[in-house]
C-alpha cells in the first residue's frame, strides 16, 4: 500500500519534471521569427544552436535521471527523528555505493569530454569564417550610446559612414572590425552569432555570415552607462545585388532639398547647433560626435534603434530627446513650432 | 575522567563541578550592559550579530532587487529612471556579494567552528570582533552614501573605463572602491581567524581525518578568501589611485590596460562564487547525518572534492571574458577547466544522493531546503556547463540567461543551504526551535517563487535580453517573461518574509529545543542550547568522526578555569602542545575599526585622511595591545609550552 503510494508519488514527480523541461524546450523554440539565438540566420548562430541542442538535450535527460534518483532515494524508506541510526559499517552496501559514485563520476567525466570536443569542433567551424572569401570589412565603433558604422574603401572618398543600421550581403563572410571610442561595449546579434566586446585601445574582430534574408536586431551587451538599454542596432541581410545598390546610394551626398520649408530646415540645421555634432555630406554640417545623418531618412529606426523613424517620433526626439533617452549627449534645443517643423521636413528629405 | 596535564599542579582549583562552572562563567562572561555588548569577544556573540547584520543587508539587497523587478515588469516602464536603476543593480550586487554572502558564511563559520572542534573561542577573539565592526561600519557607510544619492552606479564589477575618472565623474565610484577595500578587510580577518582556529585549537583526538566536513569546508573557504581577496583589493586600489591620484593603470591612452581590471577582478570574483558555495556544501554535509540517520557517505571523496573545487576555482576566471577577444588557445584552456570543475561538484552531489539513498530520510524543514538545494543547484551547474562551451557562452554572456544561471547557483546552491542551516542551528543560537509548519510554508513559497522568478530569465536571455538594462521596448517580445518573473519575485519575497517572521516569533515563543533536537552527530550538539559562554565545561576528547553519536568518555581537565586559558593542539593529529590565555573583552576592536573606517571614507575626499587616520589607528592599536586585567590576573605567562611528560599524558588522553 505505502509502496504503491510512493510509486505514484515518484511517477507524478517525474512527470512534473518532464513537463517542466518540455515546456522549457517549447518556449526556447518559440523564438522562431524573432530575436533569438536559436532562430539561426547566420553560420555562427546555426553552429552554436546545434551545439546548444546537443548539450541541453543530454543535460535534460541526465537531469531527469538525477531527479528520479533523488525522489527514489527519498521515498524508499522514510524515517523520523529518533529512529535508529544505521550502522555505518554495513560493508556490502557501502561497497555498492562506492561503485555507484565511481560510475557517476566516470560518466560525468565522459560526458564532459564529449561536450568539450564537440564545443572545440564548433568553435573551429565558426573560426573558419575568417579565412573565407569573399569577405567584406565593416568597421563598427561603439559610442555612448550609438554605433558608428563604416564601410572602408581604399579610396577614402568611397568610404561610407552611417550609424545604427548595418547592411550585409547574404552568404558573405563579413569581418567586423570592432573598436570603442569611450567605454567598453559589446556587439551582439543573437540571430547571427555570438557577441564580441569593443574595448578602448584595442580592435577586436568578429566574423559573421548571414545565411537567411531578414532584418535582425542587435544590442549592446556590455553595461556602458546610463543608456545601455537604448543602444540597439539593426542588421539588414540582403542579396548581394540589393546590398550593392544600397551601398552605392549611401556613398552619394545628400540631395539639396526641393521645397521652401525643407530649405529653411537645412539652413537651420547647418547654421544651428545640429551641425556641431552631426554630419550631412553635401552640406557644411560636419560634426563627428554624433551619428552621420546624410541618409538618416532611409533608416528604419532612430536614437540607436530605440524608436520608429516616423514624423511623430522624429519631432518628439528632436525637442524631447532627454525625456525619451535620459542622459544621452544631445542637448536640449530651444526652437519654435515652425522651426521644428522645417527641421523635421528637412531631415525627412535625407533619404 | 583521566588525568590532565596540570591537574596535579592545580588540584586545589577543582573542588567540584559547580565551582568549575561558576569560575568559567566568571572568566568568560562579558561585562554587563551596552558597554559589555560593545566589548564582547565571545565568538557566539560576534557570530550572532554578524549573521543578523548580514541578514539585514540581505533584506536591503532584496528590496533593491524587488524594485528592479517592478521596473522591468512592463516594457517602457517609467517607474525608475536609468540613473537610479544603475545604482540599484550596483548596490544589489555589491550588497549580496560583499555585505551578505561572504560575511554570512564566515559568520556561520565563526559560530560553528569552535563548537564543532571542541574549544572555547576562536584563536583571535579581538580580531573576530574587529572583523564584525569593520563589516558593520562599511555596510552602514555604503548605504548612507546610497541614501544621500551618491551611491555607486558602475556595476558591482565596476568595469573600467566606465568606472574610471573620465566616465564616472563625482564620488560615486570612489566610495564604492574604498568601501569594498574596507569591508574586504573583514573577510580577510575572519578567514585568518578561522584557519588558525581550525589548525591549532581542535579538541585532542580530532585529527584532520576526523574533522567534521563543515569544518573542512570552512578551512578550504578561508584559504580561498586569503588568496582571492588580495586580487580585488589590488585592482580596486589601482582604480582608486587612477581616480584620485592620477595614475594610469587602466587608461589605454597612456599605456594602461582596461583588460587588466577584468583579469584581476575575476581572479577574485570567480573564486568568490566558490567562497560562497563551499560553506553551503559544508552545511549540507553537516545536516545530512541528522536527516538520513547515517554518516555522510564518502568522507574522503567529499574532502578531496572541496579541495579540488578550491584549486580549480582559481583557474576559471577567463570564462567571464570569452567575449573580450583573447586568443583562442587561452580561452580553450579555461573552457576545459570550467567543464572540469563539474567533476568534483558532481562527486559531492553523488555522495549526498548516496547518503540519502542508503540512509533513512527524515523530512524536517531544513531537509526540505537541502532537497530544494539539490534540485536547483544541479540546474545552475548544468547551465554552467552549457556556458563553459565557448560558442554558447558568446551567445548568452551578459544576457539574462546568465542572470538566471548564477541565481540558480547562488540562491539554489548557497541560500537554500543557508536557510536550512539557520533553521538547523537556530536552537544552538537561541535555545528554541523554529516552527516546522510555518517553515514548510516558507519553503514552498520560496521554492515556487524562486523558480517562477528566475526560470523565465533563461529564455529572456536566449531571446536577446541583455543584463543591466533599465527598460526594453514593447517590440522585443520580452514583456511576458518579465511579467512572470516579477510575479514570481512577489511570491519569493513573501516566502522570505514568512521565514523571517517564523524566526522572529520562534526566538521568543518557540518550544525549548534541548541539547540535540535533531540528533545530529557533531560536537556542538553535546552542549546545552543555547551554548554556554565558555562552550565546553570540560574540553572534549574525540575518537570518531561523529563525536555526538559515539562519545568518548574521556575529557581534558588540565586547563585552568579561572582565566581564559585554552588548549592548543598540533595541526595534523590534534595532539595537545601548549596552553595559551585568550584576551578578555575589549572595546579596542571597535575603536580600530572606527579609526580605519574614518580613514577610508575621508580618503575619498581628501588626502589628509591618511595622516589623520594613521594617528587614530595608532592609538587604537596601542589600546588593543595593552595587557588586559584578566590576563594580568593569570599568573602564568601568556603562552605556556607543555613539557614533555605533560604532552605525553595529554596525548595519551587523546588517543
Amino acid at each position: 500500500m505505502r509502496r504503491a503510494r510512493r510509486a505514484v508519488a515518484v511517477t507524478r514527480a517525474a512527470r512534473a519534471v518532464a513537463i517542466a523541461s518540455l515546456w522549457f524546450f517549447a518556449a526556447a523554440q518559440a523564438g522562431a521569427g524573432q530575436r533569438s539565438m536559436l532562430d539561426a540566420a547566420g553560420t555562427d548562430a546555426r553552429e552554436t544552436a546545434g551545439l546548444w541542442w546537443t548539450m541541453s538535450t543530454t543535460l535534460a535527460v541526465v537531469y531527469l535521471v538525477f531527479g528520479a534518483l533523488v525522489f527514489w532515494a527519498l521515498l524508499r524508506r522514510r524515517a523520523r527523528t529518533g529512529s535508529a541510526l544505521r550502522a555505518d559499517h554495513d560493508q556490502p552496501i557501502e561497497r555498492r555505493l562506492r561503485v555507484a559514485v565511481a560510475i557517476s563520476a566516470g560518466f560525468t567525466t565522459f560526458v564532459l569530454v564529449v561536450f568539450l570536443v564537440t564545443s572545440f569542433a564548433v568553435e573551429r567551424a565558426i573560426s573558419a569564417l575568417r579565412s573565407e572569401a569573399p569577405s567584406l570589412e565593416i568597421k563598427v565603433t561603439g559610442r555612448q550610446w550609438w554605433w558608428e558604422v563604416e564601410y572602408p574603401n581604399a579610396d577614402p572618398s568611397l568610404t561610407v559612414t552611417t550609424a545604427n543600421e548595418i547592411h550585409v550581403p547574404l552568404q558573405t563572410s563579413v569581418h567586423f572590425n570592432l573598436v570603442a571610442a569611450d567605454v567598453i561595449h559589446s556587439f551582439w546579434v543573437p540571430n547571427l552569432g555570438g557577441k564580441m566586446d569593443l574595448i578602448p585601445g584595442r580592435s577586436n574582430s568578429l566574423w559573421l555570415r548571414a545565411e537567411r534574408e531578414g532584418r535582425y536586431v542587435g544590442q549592446c551587451a556590455e553595461f556602458c552607462g546610463l543608456q545601455h538599454a537604448h543602444m540597439n542596432f539593426l542588421v539588414v541581410a540582403e542579396p548581394k545585388e540589393t546590398f550593392d545598390v544600397w551601398l552605392e546610394a549611401q556613398r552619394a551626398p545628400s540631395q539639396p532639398p526641393a521645397d521652401e520649408l525643407s530649405r529653411r530646415g537645412r539652413d537651420l540645421f547647418v547654421s544651428g547647433p545640429c551641425a556641431m555634432c552631426h554630419t550631412v555630406r553635401g552640406t557644411d554640417a560636419g560634426g563627428r560626435n554624433a551619428p552621420d545623418l546624410t541618409h538618416v531618412a532611409s533608416r528604419d529606426r532612430i536614437a540607436a534603434g530605440s524608436f520608429p523613424n516616423d514624423r511623430a517620433h522624429l519631432t518628439h526626439w528632436i525637442v524631447h530627446s532627454q525625456s525619451l533617452k535620459p542622459g544621452n549627449n544631445m542637448p536640449v534645443l530651444a526652437m519654435d513650432g515652425s522651426e521644428l517643423e522645417a527641421l523635421v521636413r528637412y531631415v525627412e528629405t535625407l533619404r | 575522567m583521566t588525568t590532565g596535564a596540570s591537574e596535579l599542579r592545580h588540584a586545589e582549583v577543582f573542588p567540584g563541578e559547580h565551582v568549575e562552572r561558576a569560575e568559567l562563567e566568571r572568566a568568560w562572561s562579558r561585562p554587563r550592559g551596552l558597554w559589555g555588548w560593545i566589548c564582547s569577544t565571545d565568538h557566539k556573540d560576534i557570530a550572532r550579530r554578524f549573521v543578523a547584520t548580514a541578514l539585514g543587508f540581505f533584506a536591503l539587497g532584496g528590496i533593491l532587487a524587488f524594485l528592479m523587478r517592478l521596473q522591468l515588469a512592463l516594457p517602457e516602464n517609467r517607474l525608475i529612471g536609468p540613473d537610479l536603476y544603475n545604482q540599484l543593480f550596483t548596490m544589489h550586487g555589491t550588497t549580496m556579494m560583499f555585505l551578505f554572502a561572504i560575511p554570512v558564511m564566515e559568520a556561520m563559520g565563526l559560530f560553528l567552528v569552535p563548537l564543532m572542534i571542541g574549544c572555547r573561542n576562536v584563536a583571535f577573539p579581538c580580531l573576530a570582533a574587529f572583523s564584525y565592526w569593520i563589516f558593520l561600519l562599511g555596510g552602514i557607510a555604503l548605504y548612507a552614501f546610497f541614501f544621500l544619492n551618491i551611491g555607486p552606479d558602475a556595476g558591482w564589477f565596476a568595469y573600467v573605463p566606465l568606472s574610471g575618472p573620465e566616465f564616472s565623474a563625482g564620488k560615486r565610484v570612489d566610495i564604492w572602491s574604498q568601501l569594498i577595500n574596507f569591508t574586504e578587510i573583514s573577510a580577510l580577518a575572519a578567514a585568518i581567524d578561522l584557519i588558525v582556529t581550525i589548525f591549532k585549537m581542535r579538541a585532542p583526538g580530532m585529527t584532520l581525518s576526523r574533522m567534521p566536513l563543515f569544518v573542512w569546508a570552512m578551512l578550504v573557504t578561508a584559504f580561498m578568501v586569503v588568496f582571492a581577496m588580495p586580487a580585488v583589493m589590488t585592482c580596486s586600489l589601482f582604480l582608486t589611485t587612477d581616480r584620485l591620484v592620477g595614475t594610469h593603470f587602466y587608461n589605454p591612452a597612456e599605456g594602461g590596460e582596461p583588460i587588466l581590471w577584468q583579469h584581476m577582478f575575476w581572479f577574485f570574483a570567480h573564486p568568490e562564487v566558490y567562497i560562497v558555495f563551499l560553506p553551503a556544501t559544508g552545511f549540507v554535509s553537516a545536516m545530512l547525518p541528522a536527516f538520513t540517520r547515517r554518516h555522510v557517505f564518502g568522507y574522503p571523496a567529499v574532502v578531496l572534492s572541496l579541495a579540488s573545487i578550491a584549486l580549480l576555482g582559481f583557474g576559471l576566471w577567463v570564462h567571464h571574458m570569452f567575449a573580450t577577444g583573447l586568443p583562442k588557445i587561452g580561452t580553450s584552456f579555461f573552457s576545459a577547466t570550467t567543464m572540469a570543475i563539474a567533476i568534483p561538484s558532481g562527486v559531492q552531489v553523488a555522495c549526498w544522493v548516496a547518503t540519502i539513498w542508503s540512509g533513512r530520510p527524515v523530512l524536517r524543514t531544513p531537509m526540505l531546503f537541502v532537497i530544494g538545494f539539490l534540485f536547483l543547484f544541479v540546474i545552475g551547474g548544468f547551465t554552467g556547463v552549457l556556458q563553459a562551451a565557448e560558442p554558447i557562452d558568446r551567445q548568452v554572456h551578459d544576457s539574462f540567461f546568465v542572470v538566471a544561471h548564477f541565481h540558480y547557483v547562488l540562491i539554489g546552491g548557497s541560500l537554500f543551504p543557508l536557510f536550512a542551516a539557520i533553521l538547523f542551528w537556530f536552537p544552538k543560537m537561541t535555545g528554541r526551535l523554529a516552527s516546522e509548519r510555518v517553515g514548510k510554508i516558507a519553503f514552498a513559497l520560496v521554492f515556487f517563487g524562486f523558480n517562477v522568478t528566475f526560470f523565465p530569465m533563461h529564455l529572456l536571455g536566449m531571446h536577446g535580453m541583455p543584463r543591466r538594462v533599465y527598460t526594453y521596448g514593447a517590440e522585443t517580445g520580452w514583456a511576458a517573461g518579465n511579467a512572470v518573473a516579477t510575479a514570481g519575485a512577489l511570491v519569493l519575497a513573501s516566502g522570505i518574509v514568512v521565514l523571517a517572521l517564523n524566526l522572529l516569533w520562534s526566538m521568543r515563543k518557540g518550544p525549548l529545543a534541548g541539547d540535540n533536537p535533531w540528533e545530529a552527530d557533531t560536537l556542538e550538539w553535546t552542549l546545552p542550547s543555547p551554548a554556554p559562554v565558555y562552550n565546553f565545561l570540560r574540553l572534549p576528547v574525540v575518537s570518531s568522526r561523529s563525536p555526538a553519536w559515539e562519545p568518548d568518555d574521556r575529557e581534558v581537565i588540565g586547563v585552568r578555569t579561572s582565566c581564559r586559558e585554552v588548549l592548543l593542539s598540533n595541526v595534523l593529529d590534534a595532539r595537545p602542545d601548549s596552553l595559551i590565555v585568550l584576551p578578555a573583552s575589549s572595546p579596542f576592536p571597535l575603536a580600530l575599526a572606527f579609526a580605519a573606517g574614518v580613514t577610508f571614507v575621508l580618503s575619498c575626499f581628501t588626502p589628509w585622511a591618511v595622516p589623520v587616520g594613521a594617528v587614530l589607528v595608532f592609538f587604537a592599536l596601542l589600546g588593543w595591545a595593552f595587557p588586559d586585567e584578566l590576563k594580568k590576573r593569570c599568573a602564568l605567562p601568556r603562552i605556556q609550552d607543555l613539557d614533555e611528560p605533560e604532552i605525553r599524558r595529554l596525548a595519551e588522553v587523546a588517543q
